[in-house]
């Protein structure tokens, strides 16, 4: 099963600041829809995944997972960041489990199969610190999926890694979450991953941090990069995010954008 | 104008070169020459010492401080069971005296780390704590205590929990934030948060308190086994002095240097053993 989210109106201000980090965010996702959050570094990406995860509680508004409000973290909700943060004393197999053991429901199995799933059969046993980038990165990703979640978090998670690594990956987490039906959401500030990944594109812009506007990508999965069209879609993309975040000014031509997201979907499609 | 040197390295060539000495020496060298070296120049300078404190008319008697009638006294010691008499009761004191500071340190010490309040609450106290040398708490033990076993232990205790409480403070604050926010998304509560990420994050970070400890404990065993006890290191030290016999007074302080050393030895290597910083 997947999740339906609803994101009811957040505004988020940082204690000790006067101005709001997030204003005014409002938007459903559908179970099984990949999304793709892009926007400028600081605009408050990170902030609004971190409430979709129950890792932060907004100031006002509330996130609703299947109706029900997010207050705390769930291995049901899983969020991968940009660093993969294993833990040292493990090895790879008992860092992938992790979150079965908090459970209390070891699986060696499941965990057997995750491995053959992001390609680490053979280093189970190994020292995560002698695994490279890409390689902890997908013993986070096993981890993550461990505990089945309906809904996949991604903060910038492939950005510190190279070129061919971050495509293969991203097409691997796009299969994966198309295979178990799962509900993803990745904060990218990267154009390509985006219309590499998601079905759908949010654009988000600064100062206050809210949502401008949204284009849909309809390409089959796996993306091929070197297609015709999915150069086209990045330029649609590319096109819409320098209208809409670079002569933004908050608040005031808000529904000029909310116009034009509507214009620049049907050129894409 | 250099002429081009021939592109084969050394461990290439060595094979046929036959076995290479010169490493051979090197390693030698650095693993057992080094430290030699240093024992000899320590008992050189402990044997001037001696023959200095002979030849002075005003010193004589002080004599069998020398290495010589040092080294054959501690042989005798070690003979007659006389070393492990008094070293034992110390040890188990030491142990004790530990003991109680991490019990005391550890747990603390996370609070303090994890707590941003807490730290600042307890910083003047503890600062100011610390700064009292162990020694001085001397007659509040003795007060408090009504063995004088259990006093000695005390004073150890609270030279100890120092090192203990503040390092492991330390490596609470060192652990990376992702850390406790990855564990708590896969859903680990309060106590599997201890005991599965903090306590193994800072482990090394203990022993290394622990390491510090020790050296600090070790030294105010000695002068705490000036109280009222009849057993122990101190103890041994004290009467050797009382009874003129010099050469047991000295082979009592290499018996305390060689145990220090080699407790700190245990340290490293536990420290070593918690340590997650593998490479490769
Ligand atoms: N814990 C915090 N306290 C105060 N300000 C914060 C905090 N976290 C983020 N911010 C601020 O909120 C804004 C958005 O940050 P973030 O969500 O990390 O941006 P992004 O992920 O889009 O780069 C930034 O200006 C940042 O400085
Ligand atoms: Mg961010």
């Amino acid at each position: 099963m997947s999740a339906n989210i609803s994101i009811d109106y957040i505004t988020h201000t940082f204690k000790g600041q006067s101005e709001p980090t997030l204003k005014d965010i409002a938007l459903r996702i559908e179970p099984g829809e990949k999304i793709a959050l892009i926007g400028r570094s600081g605009c408050g990406k990170s902030t609004l995944l971190h409430m979709l995860a129950g890792l932060l509680k907004p100031s006002e508004g509330c996130v609703r997972i299947r109706g029900h409000q997010v207050t705390k973290p769930s291995a049901k909700w899983n969020m991968m960041f940009q660093k993969p943060s294993l833990y040292p004393w493990m090895n790879v197999r008992q860092n992938a489990e992790l979150g079965l053991v908090f459970n209390g429901q070891k699986d060696p199995q499941k965990i057997n199969r995750l491995m053959d799933m992001v390609g680490l059969k053979d280093k189970a046993d190994a020292h995560v610190q002698s695994l490279s980038g890409g390689q902890q990165q997908r013993v986070a990703l096993a981890r993550s999926l461990a505990t089945s979640p309906d809904l996949l978090l991604l903060d910038e998670p492939f950005s510190a890694l190279d070129a061919f690594t971050r495509s293969s990956l991203q097409d691997e987490v796009a299969e994966i979450t198309s295979k178990e039906q799962l509900t993803l959401v990745i904060v990218t500030h990267d154009i390509d991953e985006a219309v590499a990944m998601a079905d759908r594109v949010l654009i988000m812009s600064a100062n206050p941090g809210h949502i401008v506007g949204e284009m849909k990508i309809d390409l089959p999965y796996p993306r091929n990069r070197a297609s015709a069209s999915f150069s086209q879609q990045r330029e649609a993309l590319m096109n819409r995010f320098e209208s809409l975040v670079n002569d933004h000014v908050p608040h005031s031509s808000e529904k000029n954008a909310d116009a034009e997201s509507g214009n620049a979907t049907q050129a894409a499609a | 104008m250099s002429t081009p040197q021939p592109i084969v390295s050394d461990s290439l060539a060595a094979p046929e070169g036959g076995f290479d000495w010169g490493q051979l020496g090197r390693f030698m060298l650095s693993r057992l020459g080094y430290p030699i070296i240093g024992i000899l120049v320590l008992l050189a300078i402990w044997w001037l010492g001696g023959w200095a404190i002979a030849s002075n008319p005003d010193t004589e008697s002080f004599a069998d401080f020398a290495p010589a009638p040092a080294f054959a006294r501690l042989l005798e010691l070690l003979a007659n069971g006389y070393v492990w008499e008094a070293t034992t009761p110390s040890l188990i004191r030491i142990g004790l005296g530990l003991l109680w500071a991490v019990v005391i340190g550890v747990p603390i010490g996370v609070a303090i780390g994890l707590y941003a309040s807490l730290r600042e609450v307890t910083h003047v106290p503890f600062q100011f704590l610390r700064m009292i040398s162990p020694l001085a708490w001397m007659p509040v033990a003795v007060l408090a205590f009504a063995t004088w076993d259990g006093a000695i232990v005390f004073l150890i205790a609270v030279a100890a929990i120092w090192p203990v409480l503040f390092s492991t403070a330390q490596g609470v604050r060192r652990i990376d934030p992702l850390w406790f926010k990855v564990a708590k998304n896969l859903g680990a509560d309060g106590f599997q948060m201890l005991y599965r990420i903090i306590m193994p994050a800072i482990g090394q970070d203990i022993f290394a308190g622990i390491r510090l400890a020790v050296g600090v404990a070790w030294i105010v065993l000695v002068p705490a086994e000036y109280l009222g006890v009849t057993s122990g290191l101190g103890y041994a030290i004290n009467d050797a002095r009382d009874t003129l016999e010099y050469n047991t007074l000295a082979a009592m302080v290499v018996v305390i240097g060689v145990i220090g050393f080699f407790l700190d030895g245990i340290c490293v290597s536990l420290i070593k053993h918690f340590s997650w910083h593998h490479e490769g």
